[in-house]
C-alpha cells in the first residue's frame, strides 16, 4: 500500500527523523494559510502529492519566494494532470499539496531500505548520487550505490553504520546524524511492516543539518491487520476504482490496455493466459484471478468488473477446476452471464474434474458462447472474436 | 525414488480443524498420504475421521513419529506454526497459508538456518510424488507416476503443465510448488539440485514468473551443473512494470524482474524455453526425445 509524502513525513516525525516543517493542503486558501503559519518570510516549497515519483521533473514541485508565488503555484498545481515516468502516459490529477519550509541545500544523497529477496534480509541502499533517478544511477554507475544487509537476529550493527557513513563521505557530526537517521529508519521499517522506505534526497543543508527532504513509504499489504490506523492513510483517489471494487470480493484485478477481458483462477495461470493471448496476436484488457473457489457470486462480480471496462470486445474464461468441479463452475458462469445479460462474445475453457459435464452444460445453456479445449484453442478463438490478430 | 516426499512420509496437519485444513486433510488421505495426526491448540484428544489431534507439534511428533507437516494456520499465526514445527524437529514443512507478513518470514527464514528443517512455501500448492504421497491442495488425479520433475511458483499453472504431461503419457517424479511470496523456503535452485541428483528424474519443467531473480540464479546452476534437460516458462511476459500480479512476489520493480531478462538467462543456460504456456508438454516431450 502506497501513502503520500506528507503522510510518510508524519511517520518520520514520530521516529524523530528530521524533516522540514510542513503541512498538507487541499485548497489554495489552505496552502496560503499553511505557508503563513510556517514562516513570514519564505521561501516555501509547494509540492504535488501523488503516488508516483518524478514529480519535480513533471512540474509538480515549485519553490515560492513570495506569498503571491505560493498562491499562483498552488493554483497551477492543484488540479493539474501530472505526467511522470511512473504515472503512465495518462498521468495523475493532483488533489493534495504539501507546503513546506524551503531550505538551503548544500548536497544531496540517497537512502532507502527494502527487502532483498536473494538473501531474505532487509537491505540498506545508500548513495552520494542523491536527488536523481536512482534507477538511472543503478543502471549507469552501480559503483555509486553502497549496500549493507540487516540480519534480523543481530539487527543493524554500529560497524555497518560506520562503513556506510565513510562511503557516503560523512564525518564528524554529520556522520553521527546520518547513523541516527539510519537506525531510526530501520526501526520504522520493521515496526510499521514497510515494503519500502526511501529518502531521495537526503540533504545536508548549508547550515550543516542532515534532513529528509523527501519521504516515500510503502506498506506490506499482508501486515495491515497489525496496523489498523494505516487504513486511514489510504487515498482511494490514487487507486483504480475497479481494482478497489475487486478487492472487496477478494478478487485480484489489474487493468491493462487491451480489449480481451480475462477471468482465470490462480495468479500464475492468469499471467500465462495474458501471455498466450498476446502470443496468439491479441491484447489482454486485464489480469483477473478469481482465486481458488470460483463461486457463482465471485464469477458474477468478476464479469461485472471486466465489463465495466468499455474497451473489452470479448471475454476469455480459463479455469483449471482442480478441487472445484467443472459442472459447478459452468453453472456459475451460466447464471452470471444470464443475470448480467452478457452481450460480448464469450469463450470458455474449462479443465479438471467433470470437464465433459461442464462443457455440456455450457453448450446447452442457450448462451452465445464458445467452449475450447486447451489454452491455445481458447486464445485463438477469443482473439478472433475480438477482431482478429493485430 | 523421488524427492522430498514418498511412501515413508508421515504427515501431520497444523490447523487441521479449520475448514480448508479439514477438507484438504481428507483429500490427502484419500490420495494415499499417510496422515498420522493433526495439531490444533486446545483440541488435543479429539480426532478428525479417526486422525488424532494434538495440542502441540511436540506432542504430535512424540506420539506419531511424524516427519512432515502441512500448515493451514491463518496468516497472522502461520510464522509461529512454522517455527513450532522446526523446533519439534519436523524434517519437511509445507506451508499452504497465503498472506503472511514479509517481516514475519524474514525472521522465520533466519531461524530455519539454525535447524535441519526444509520449508516449502508459504503461499504454495504443496508437493506431490504421484501415486505415493500428496501434501497440499493440488488435484491428485491429474498426476501420473513417472520421471519428469516439476517446480513452480504458481498453483494452477502447475496443474496446467502436469495435465499437458499426463495427457502425453509423460508421468512425473515429484511436483513442487515453491510459492509466490518474496521470502520463501526452498528456491528453484534448491529443488533443481534435488532433481539433479534424483535417479528417477530424467527431465525438469521449471515454471517461473516475473519478479525477483530466482530464475536467473537457477539458470547459472543449470548452465554449469545440470545433467538433465530443463524446460522453462516465464509467466507475466505481458505484465506492466510496478503492478503486482496477484502473487506478492510477482512484480517488476526498478527495472528488475522482467520476463525478457529471465528468458534470456534461461536460454543462455541451455533451457528449452516454451514461449506459450500451451506447449509445455510438447516441449518436454521433444527435450526427452519422445
Amino acid at each position: 500500500m502506497k501513502i503520500h509524502e506528507y503522510q510518510a513525513k508524519e511517520l518520520f516525525r514520530k521516529y524523530q527523523i528530521p524533516v522540514p516543517n510542513g503541512k498538507p493542503a487541499f485548497t489554495v486558501d489552505e496552502a496560503i494559510a499553511n505557508a503563513k503559519s510556517l514562516s513570514s518570510t519564505g521561501p516555501w516549497v509547494v509540492k504535488a502529492q501523488i503516488h508516483a515519483g518524478g514529480r519535480g521533473k513533471g512540474g509538480g514541485v515549485k519553490v515560492a519566494k513570495t506569498m503571491d508565488e505560493v498562491k499562483s503555484y498552488a493554483q497551477s498545481i492543484l488540479g493539474m494532470t501530472l505526467v511522470t515516468h511512473q504515472t503512465g502516459p495518462e498521468g495523475k490529477v493532483v488533489k493534495r499539496l504539501l507546503i513546506e519550509d524551503g531550505c538551503n541545500i548544500a548536497s544531496e544523497y540517497y537512502l532507502a531500505v527494502t527487502l532483498d529477496r536473494t538473501t531474505s534480509q532487509l537491505v540498506i541502499m545508500a548513495s552520494p548520487a542523491g536527488g536523481m533517478d536512482i534507477e538511472h544511477v543503478a543502471a549507469t554507475t552501480p559503483e555509486k550505490i553502497f549496500k549493507e544487509w540487516v540480519n534480523p537476529i543481530t539487527g543493524l550493527r554500529d560497524f555497518q553504520c560506520r562503513n556506510l557513513s565513510a562511503k557516503m563521505g560523512f564525518a564528524g557530526p554529520q556522520a553521527k546524524a546520518f547513523t541516527d537517521i539510519l537506525k531510526k529508519l530501520i526501526r520504522l521499517f520493521a515496526e510499521s511492516d514497510c515494503s519500502l522506505a526511501e529518502i531521495n534526497p537526503l540533504t545536508v543543508t548549508k547550515e550543516g543539518n542532515v534532513l529528509a527532504l523527501d519521504a516515500k513509504v510503502d506498506f506490506d499489504e499482508n501486515a495491515l491487520f497489525r496496523h489498523p490506523s494505516f487504513m486511514e492513510l489510504r487515498d482511494h483517489n490514487e487507486e483504480d476504482p475497479s481494482e478497489t471494487q475487486a478487492k472487496k470480493f477478494d478478487l485480484s484485478y489489474i487493468s491493462l490496455d487491451g480489449n480481451i477481458g480475462c477471468m482465470v483462477n490462480g495468479a500464475g495461470l492468469a499471467m500465462a493466459t495474458m501471455d498466450i493471448i498476446k502470443y496468439e496476436g491479441g491484447s489482454p484488457a486485464n489480469f483477473l484471478d478469481v482465486g481458488g473457489g470460483a463461486t457463482q457470486e465471485k464469477v458474477t462480480e468478476a464479469f461485472k468488473i471486466i465489463l465495466s471496462d468499455k474497451k473489452v470486445k470479448a471475454v476469455l474464461v480459463n479455469i483449471f477446476g482442480g478441487i472445484m468441479k467443472c459442472d459447478v463452475i459452468a453453472n456459475g458462469i451460466i447464471a452470471a452471464a444470464k443475470q448480467l445479460n452478457l452481450t460480448v462474445p464469450l469463450v470458455v475453457r474449462l479443465e479438471g474434474t467433470n470437464v465433459d459435464l461442464g462443457k455440456k452444460l455450457l453448450n446447452e445453456s442457450g448462451l452465445k458462447l464458445e467452449t475450447a479445449t486447451g489454452m491455445k484453442e481458447a486464445a485463438q478463438k477469443v482473439v478472433a472474436a475480438a477482431g482478429g490478430r493485430k | 525414488m523421488s524427492i522430498l516426499v514418498g511412501k515413508n512420509t508421515r504427515l501431520i496437519v497444523q490447523g487441521i480443524t479449520g475448514q480448508a485444513g479439514a477438507f484438504h486433510t481428507k483429500q490427502c488421505k484419500e490420495y494415499g498420504t499417510n496422515v498420522v495426526g493433526g495439531v490444533t491448540p486446545g483440541k488435543g484428544g479429539e480426532n478428525l475421521d479417526g486422525i488424532p489431534i494434538f495440542n502441540s507439534v511436540w506432542d504430535a511428533v512424540d506420539k506419531t513419529k511424524a516427519n512432515a507437516t502441512m500448515i493451514y494456520v491463518p496468516a497472522p499465526y502461520a510464522a509461529d506454526a512454522i517455527i513450532e514445527a522446526a523446533d519439534a524437529g519436523i524434517e519437511l514443512i509445507v506451508c499452504i497459508t497465503e498472506g503472511i507478513p514479509v517481516m514475519d518470514m524474514v525472521g522465520v527464514k533466519q531461524y530455519l538456518k539454525t535447524t535441519k528443517s526444509l520449508l516449502i512455501g508459504p503461499n504454495c500448492p504443496g508437493v506431490i510424488t504421484p501415486g505415493e504421497c500428496k501434501i497440499g491442495i493440488m488435484p491428485g488425479y491429474i498426476h501420473k507416476p513417472g520421471k519428469v520433475g516439476v517446480v513452480s511458483r504458481s498453483g494452477t499453472l502447475t496443474y496446467e503443465a502436469v495435465h499437458q504431461l499426463s495427457q502425453r503419457g509423460i508421468g512425473q517424479s515429484t511436483c513442487v510448488g515453491i510459492g509466490g511470496d518474496p521470502v520463501q523456503g526452498l528456491s528453484f535452485l534448491d529443488v533443481l539440485k534435488l532433481f539433479n541428483s534424483d535417479p528417477n528424474t530424467e527431465g525438469v519443467i521449471m515454471l517461473g514468473e516475473i519478479g525477483g531473480s530466482a530464475e536467473e540464479t537457477a539458470a547459472e546452476y543449470i548452465k554449469s551443473e545440470m545433467k538433465k534437460p530443463v524446460v522453462g516458462f516465464i509467466g507475466g511476459q505481458t505484465a506492466p512494470e510496478g503492478k503486482r500480479m496477484g502473487h506478492a512476489g510477482a512484480i517488476i520493480s526498478g527495472g528488475s524482474g522482467k520476463a525478457a531478462d529471465k528468458i534470456k538467462a534461461l536460454e543462455k543456460a541451455g533451457v528449452s524455453v516454451s514461449m506459450s504456456p500451451a506447449t509445455l508438454g510438447e516441449t518436454m516431450a521433444k527435450a526427452l526425445g519422445k
